[in-house]
């Protein structure tokens, strides 16, 4: 039930963003959300994309800094409180967010919430549990 | 205008007779090195004996010393009396990872006081002055050096040591100190500082001479000290291998250094081929060690780049003048006052696990501080998704790099092949402070 990511390391200066971007898009890699992470030297950047063997390689070819992560996609309804209900679990169960970001489906009516947990497997178990809805990463590549 | 001089009968001997005191005095120290091991394989390999020593120019048969030596024959080894005639240890500034250790015997430390006290006399610092030493007290041969000189001419001496400005400037303004001792850009932290308090520094204080050395600086900054201290900021020149602070010491003339010639016998040399340069060329200063006791150095070399003027100078002295450092000959650095060379950093960088070697050294300015900044390639190895892990590592290499070079430097990850490759030593440092 997890879900694949890309971290970049990317240095604090102008275009490299711009870079990752044109080198993806060149290959038809299409992305699906992604966050930035930065200090005033350098910034990580995470993206979901739609295929990320492809993008592994683009990236590594393009000289930069690339790692594999597995992330864990959440699913809940897009209406106030939404977010509350699934930080609520977590704290009751004593999971361990080390990041988090979110983004809007366009037509089912709900919000993806990506988590990175330091122990993704049994959070996962506990999300399920308490019936919390879990995409899949073809789901979610797909989306 | 009237010059002082410590020491007439030595300062102001003639040409003639310096050299055949500077001969003789060679010629005894070769017999008493003689005696240390590294000597006498030094001199079997160059097929040299001291007994072929016959006049001064005859010391190009000789071969150098280095500070490899010193660390092949760590930490006594090249020492030439046994250690009950050791007084006093000291060692070089900041190559915490291979320092290098030099002795004194008790004869040794009353030369080199007298030598500071020959600094300190040209320098204008009289037994009517107070005395703010600012170096830090310790191994380095910087504070003790000067302070037994300062004594020596009868001057009030506060060894103050370094750090604590707020401290520094309460003991500074309260006891009255007439002369500074510290780095030139100690004391324009000193001068900044005073601005910010709200006071002017020219009238703040009662100093009126500053003897700065321990890094190099250019004629601009000694200006700006002068005009913004209101004071007069001379040079001074030493290294510890040598015997410390006392090698050399501007007069008020300034016209350069005086190297005290009959304690150590100086040379310039091409740093490429090892020739001896004609006076006036610009080279490698060496240097020889014509009284030292405990651990003499035969034609030591500094890697410090100068160059010598042996025309009479106006002061009345008739030692040889040197001009300020120019650089070095090999890759030092020389940041904050603390020595450290490229390869201390890249040991460092070695050690961290998934690091790969490929490094550069920025080193800048920021006001009047020396800043150091390592940039390191990132890989996938030292590369983390969780911004605490990557943060973690930056402050533990910087932790290491403080422990094992002695010095705060700032961490940087820059991207892969970001540091130019192929380009030799000199593309890995880039220093960006305006000599």
């Amino acid at each position: 039930m997890k879900v694949e990511q890309i971290s970049i390391f990317i240095e604090n200066k102008t275009g490299r963003l711009a870079e990752v971007a044109r080198v993806l898009g060149e290959r038809k890699v299409n992305i699906r959300a992604l966050s930035l992470a930065d200090t005033s030297d350098f910034g990580i950047l995470r993206l979901l994309v739609d295929d990320t063997a492809l993008a592994l390689t683009t990236l590594k070819e393009g000289g930069f800094t690339v790692n594999r992560t597995e992330v864990v996609a959440v699913e809940v309804p897009d209406r106030p409180g939404g977010l509350c209900s699934i930080l609520q679990v977590l704290d009751e169960c004593e999971i361990n967010v080390e990041y988090m970001y979110a983004f809007v489906e366009r037509n089912a009516g709900n919000a993806v919430i990506i988590f990175r947990f330091d122990d993704a497997d049994n959070a996962i178990k506990i999300l399920q549990q308490k019936e919390v809805s879990i995409l899949s990463g073809d789901k979610l590549y797909s989306l | 205008m009237s010059y002082n001089i410590w020491d007439p009968l030595h300062e102001c001997l003639d040409r003639k007779d310096l050299e055949r005191l500077q001969l003789e005095r060679l010629r005894a120290t070769l017999e008493r090195v003689s005696k240390v091991d590294c000597y006498r394989e030094k001199f079997k390999k160059s097929g040299v004996k001291p007994e072929d020593i016959h006049s001064l120019a005859d010391i190009a048969k000789l071969p150098f010393t280095v500070k490899d030596d010193m660390r092949d024959n760590y930490p006594y080894g090249l020492f030439a009396v046994p250690m009950r005639d050791v007084v006093r240890i000291h060692s070089s500034s900041g190559t915490t990872g291979k320092p290098t250790v030099v002795g004194y015997s008790r004869k040794d430390l009353n030369d080199w006081t007298s030598l500071v006290a020959r600094v300190m006399t040209a320098a204008g610092v009289g037994p009517e002055d107070i005395v703010h030493v600012a170096f830090g007290y310790g191994l380095f041969t910087g504070a003790f050096g000067l302070h037994y000189g300062a004594e020596k001419i009868g001057s009030a001496v506060i060894p103050m040591s370094g750090g604590n400005t707020e401290r520094q400037l309460i003991i500074l303004k309260d006891y009255g100190a007439t002369a500074l001792v510290c780095t030139p850009s100690y004391a324009l932290t000193l001068a900044d500082r005073i601005e910010k308090m709200g006071h002017d520094p020219r009238t703040y204080l009662s100093l009126k001479v500053g003897l700065f050395g321990g890094e190099p600086w250019s004629e601009e900054l000694r200006r700006e000290l002068e005009q913004r201290l209101n004071i007069v900021a001379t040079d001074n020149y030493g290294l510890s291998e040598i015997v410390g602070p006392g090698v050399a010491g501007e007069c008020l003339a300034r016209k350069g250094m005086h190297i005290f010639e009959d304690h150590f016998y100086p040379e310039i040399i091409d740093p490429d081929t090892g020739e001896v340069l004609p006076p006036g060329e610009k080279g490698e200063l060496v240097l020889t060690n014509l009284v030292q006791e405990a651990i003499p150095l035969i034609r030591y070399r500094t890697r410090d780049i100068t160059r010598l003027h042996y025309e009479k100078c106006e002061c009345g002295r008739t030692l040889v003048r040197m001009d300020k450092t120019m650089g070095r000959s090999d890759d030092m650095l020389i940041i904050k006052g603390v020595n450290v060379f490229p390869t201390q950093i890249e040991e460092v960088l070695f050690q961290v696990e998934g690091c790969e070697p490929h490094y550069q050294l920025v080193i800048e300015r920021e006001g009047t501080l020396d800043t150091l900044e390592v940039q390191v390639e990132v890989n996938e190895n030292i590369f983390f998704d969780e911004m605490r892990k990557q943060r973690a590592f930056v402050e533990m290499i910087e932790q290491r790099l403080a422990s094992n070079i002695g010095l705060h430097a700032k961490v940087k990850l820059v991207e892969p092949s970001a540091i130019p490759r192929h380009e030799g030593k000199a593309a890995r440092i880039i220093d960006k402070r305006n000599k």
